[in-house]
């Protein structure tokens, strides 16, 4: 993750194994809201702008559910971490670490992002 | 047979109104039920009913709605209740009743709450074709019956508060409405002749014809002996159809006469102040049959409750008396306002009246004042809202001036003395005899936090619900002064209200969030991103306002986008698996085959599950995001709009077939559930919305389970509001009556917008109803009567809405950019979700559910290098 300057030239990378992948143009991610991005290999991953562009990515699958959901949430900020709160029931996901901030014993995959 | 002494003793109760019910309820609380046989003689051919409000079955509530008596209980406590038939005579000696069927019962104790029966003036033709007593669900029954078919016209004997419900009812059944009162004022036993005055203007301005100072001659009757007029004492003669007589009521005590019960000179079985009859000591009488030891026979149920409780609390040994009662009454006649309490007539030595009246707004307050400053007792007409406080202050020298109790709020020195200047023994709810520090001891003590918590605790304001907001006033009061911090924030981001953020929003014409939460938010939510709570909270008060604070008016655009929940941001709705649901419109339920085919074609092709919803319209399920606008182009492109199935926002107005096609409809219930639908659609409002319009009482819309329900009358159209089914079912409240189309439609422009205004995130009507001070009285006052001179404002806040309505779907397929997020992954455009697939089930499909469950995968099975940042 780093701080993006505004411009629309930019792509935003997501960091695999083996290296930086690329999920489409800045511009299209809204700032406040997510887009899912499928992987090489069937993973499905959720990425987020928000409004100080900041970016993030996190299992597109909602742990609760099984759903592949979790792009469509509502994002925030919950004691200044950034979260997605699940449109399915309403747990929050903290964007950085993927651990769900209302039951301990969850966490989902995070991924680190970049436009560059 | 006579009770044997060994056996159960038996309590025998003649009469089953709402004072024997409670009489038995009582029992049944005092373990007494379980100790005694308990046989009840029931006059009427059903069991207790609320009397009380006998008149709201013209509005639309069943003799079954109105029953005060629960089957359960009666069976619970092994009471054995004989409805149709009644006590005809008593043998004290043997200690039996007979009742008309022959059935003896032998009783130890007897309790007559025979009630009382409607006095007919002995007019020539009284008992003429034509001629009722308004006092029972059978006489309505038949008023009815005849108003239906044989009377254009009607009079009613007697301008009491039961005369002026009579003729009310009348009005509603589309006759033409007269009163005849001999006294010179109407309810000349609870107003002055300034009250009295303010009064008829009022009932006169709502098209009932007011003849005071004459009394009935004569009926006259027709060559069929029908009733065609009247005969009055001014030598006039007044042509009418049909004639309730309304002219009081006097105490069934001939049961007790013919058994030699000592009775009062002017009727009422005397008793003492155990409620015990002077002469029989076996023998007690509650209620409006019995003449209390004051000398007074009490026709008001409050007190009827206090002998019952009395009564019971004597057979249990328990200490209790009964010596008198307050008659304060406060009452909503005809939609106005009467209230008296204390000595309103001021009978009292020396003492001096304050009085304000304004006839134009048919106001009109009195207090009597004693010499030495002393609140002795007051009336008032037109406006009751100070009622609850200058009750409780009956009997003590105000603190203000007694002039600006009476002075309309706003007014230079009109002061709005609050509870909180009550003193501690003051009574605020007299149902139930609850003081002040009761209440104020069920907040510090007993730990109550909400008035719903006080009312439980301390049974005040769950009789007449009179001193609901004072009671609200006392507790709000009592928890500040008690140091609770009560955080009426909206989440952890804003410590405001949505109402109030409604309110900046409104005034600063804010349209963007950041800004909001960067200057009303709390300190350390400022800058950052807010939460789940708030962000659809501020974009539903934005989309509410949009037209007057110049937001764009879809809910997709710019920032607006970012702060929809999942539904909005689809404009469907989310289920399970990921996929979504579609509903278009289909106002009132009205569809033609067409368009059906329609539905059904495009549920075909693209493979969607069909179900018809409650809301009388269709739901295709199991669309993918990126089908989503491929399927709305086809439904826009068939005259289809957008439903709102997914938004906080209006869903259906229900209807039934009305006039048109059935057979009791007397209004277009469809036109009228078409008109409402395509009037409100699309408004954004704290919570869904959700309506239905009945051609007839019988109601088969369902009408009275909604936010906003209608039902027809001969006239036009009753209003209804606060309805809800769901977990929470809660019958909706009767706003205004017979109104015309456009009446109907302002009422209900000014309802939804100071709903909007001032209800909580996610708060339903029936809720919001129960929560804001004043409740539904309040809401009347402010939409029907424009209490606080809002209502222009209302009204030009929904004609914006209603001018600036467009699409949702069909703007949406138009836009490239609002397109491009209808795509289940952003760089596969074309690749849709594995996981969202179906397998079959009964001729359609479902959502294959274990392939959700192959996605969930332990904690820890963490990608390397993730998580650590």
């Amino acid at each position: 993750m780093t701080l993006a300057p505004e411009t629309t030239d930019l792509l935003v990378q997501l960091r695999l194994e083996d290296g930086w992948f690329t999920v489409c143009d800045l511009h299209r991610l809204t700032p406040g809201r997510g887009v899912a991005a499928l992987l090489p290999d069937g993973r499905q991953v959720a990425v987020f702008r928000d409004r100080a562009d900041r970016l993030y990515g996190i299992d597109n699958r909602d742990p609760f559910g099984g759903a592949a959901v979790l792009s469509r949430g509502l994002t925030g900020t919950h004691r200044g971490r950034p979260f997605v709160a699940s449109p399915l029931l309403k747990q929050r996901f903290d964007l950085e670490t993927g651990q769900c901030l209302d039951d301990a014993s969850v966490r989902v995959t995070a991924y680190r992002v970049r436009s560059a | 047979m006579t009770a044997t002494p060994g056996a159960t003793p038996t309590i025998v109760l003649v009469g089953h109104g709402m004072v024997g019910q409670r009489f038995l309820e009582a029992l049944a609380e005092r373990g007494l039920t379980a100790t005694h046989r308990v046989v009840v003689l029931c006059e009427e051919p059903r069991p207790a009913y609320d009397r009380v409000q006998l008149t709201s079955y013209f509005s639309g509530r069943t003799p079954e709605e109105l029953s005060l008596a629960d089957p359960e209980f009666i069976e619970a406590h092994g009471i054995e209740l004989h409805v149709g038939d009644p006590a005809e005579t008593v043998d004290r000696e043997a200690r039996a009743v007979t009742a008309r069927s022959g059935l003896v019962v032998g009783y130890d104790i007897l309790v007559l709450a025979t009630g009382s029966y409607p006095f007919v003036p002995p007019v020539p033709n009284k008992d003429a074709v034509g001629c009722f007593v308004y006092r029972t669900v059978e006489d309505l029954l038949a008023i009815e019956d005849y108003a239906r078919t044989r009377a254009a016209t009607g009079a009613v004997v007697g301008g009491g508060l039961l005369g002026l419900e009579a003729a009310g009812a009348l009005k509603g059944l589309g006759l033409s409405a007269h009163i005849v009162e001999f006294a010179p004022r109407l309810m000349p036993v609870q107003v002055d002749a300034g009250g009295g005055a303010a009064l008829l203007r009022t009932i006169e301005d709502m098209g009932l014809s007011v003849h005071t100072g004459v009394g009935t001659q004569e009926v006259v009757v027709g060559a069929d002996g029908a009733v065609t007029g009247m005969k009055l004492s001014d030598g006039s003669e007044l042509a009418t159809d049909l004639v309730v007589f309304s002219a009081g009521v006097r105490p069934r005590d001939q049961l007790a006469r013919d058994c030699g019960l000592a009775v009062g000179e002017r009727g009422g079985i005397t008793v003492d102040d155990r409620c015990r009859s002077v002469s029989d000591p076996h023998v007690f009488a509650i209620g409006e049959c019995a003449q209390a030891s004051d000398g007074r026979v009490y026709g008001l149920v409050a007190p009827g409750y206090e002998q019952a409780e009395t009564a019971a609390a004597a057979i249990a040994g328990n200490e209790a008396s009964f010596t008198g009662a307050d008659l304060s009454t406060k009452l909503k006649l005809l939609g106005v306002d009467v209230a008296s309490f204390g000595d309103a007539h001021g009978t009292a030595e020396d003492c001096l009246d304050v009085v304000y009246a304004d006839s134009r707004a048919g106001l009109y307050k009195k207090l009597v004042i004693g010499r030495d400053g002393t609140l002795l007792g007051g009336i008032l007409v037109g406006d009751a809202e100070a009622y609850g406080t200058l009750r409780a202050l009956t009997g003590s020298v105000p603190p203000v001036s007694p002039e600006s109790l009476v002075l309309p709020a706003g007014a230079d020195s009109g002061a709005q003395l609050g509870p909180s200047a009550l003193p501690d023994e003051a009574v605020v709810c007299s149902c139930h005899n609850v003081s002040k520090g009761a209440i104020r001891g069920a907040v510090t003590e007993h730990n109550c936090t909400t008035v719903p918590e006080v009312k439980k605790c301390t049974k005040a304001g769950t009789g007449c619900g009179s001193c609901v907001k004072v009671l609200g006033q006392l507790v709000t009061a009592e928890l500040e002064a008690s140091g609770v911090e009560v955080d009426k924030g909206l989440c952890g981001c804003f410590g405001r209200t949505r109402e109030e953020l409604y309110e900046i929003v409104r005034a600063l014409r804010l349209t963007s969030y950041r800004e909001l939460l960067d200057r009303y938010g709390r300190e350390d939510a400022r800058g950052g991103d807010g939460c789940e709570v708030c962000k659809p909270a501020v974009a539903s008060v934005i989309a509410s306002l949009a037209p007057v604070i110049g937001a764009s008016g879809h809910v997709l655009d710019g920032e607006q986008a970012a702060l929809q929940d999942s539904n909005d941001h689809f404009l469907a709705n989310l289920q399970k698996n990921g996929s979504y649901s579609v509903v278009p419109r289909i106002p009132g339920g009205e569809i033609a085959p067409e368009k059906l085919i329609v539905i059904g074609e495009v549920a075909r092709d693209f493979g969607l599950y069909t179900k018809i919803t409650g809301g009388q319209r269709i739901d295709m399920f199991g669309a993918r995001v990126e089908q989503l606008p491929l399927i709305w182009a086809r439904l826009v492109d068939a005259g289809f709009e957008s439903g709102h199935a997914y938004g906080k926002s209006l869903r259906t107005v229900k209807s039934c077939v009305g006039r048109t096609w059935c057979r009791y409809g007397v209004q277009d219930s469809v036109r009228m559930a078409i008109d409402l639908e395509l009037r409100y659609r699309g408004l954004r409002s704290p919570h869904k919305l959700k309506s239905a319009v009945s051609g007839c009482a019988r109601e088969c819309a369902e009408a009275q389970s909604k936010d906003f329900g209608v039902i027809a009358t001969s006239n036009g159209w009753n209003l209804y509001v606060g309805g809800n089914g769901g977990a929470t079912p809660r019958h909706a409240d009767l706003l205004a009556q017979d109104l015309s189309d456009a009446e109907l439609v302002r009422l209900i422009d000014r309802f939804l917008m100071f709903y909007i205004r001032t209800a909580d995130r996610l708060e339903r009507t029936s809720t919001w109803l129960e929560r804001i001070p004043g409740g539904l009285d309040h809401v009347r006052d402010v939409v029907v009567h424009d209490s606080l001179g809002i209502c222009d404002e209302l009204e030009a806040l929904m004609r914006a809405h209603v001018a600036h309505y467009r699409d949702e779907w069909a703007e949406t397929i138009d836009d490239p950019e609002k397109l491009a997020r209808f795509v289940s992954f952003v760089n596969a455009p074309d690749t849709p979700d594995p996981v969202v697939a179906f397998v079959p089930e009964r001729d359609q499909m479902k959502p294959d559910l274990p392939l959700l469950s192959i996605g969930l995968r332990p904690a820890d099975d963490v990608l390397e290098g993730s998580a650590q940042r």
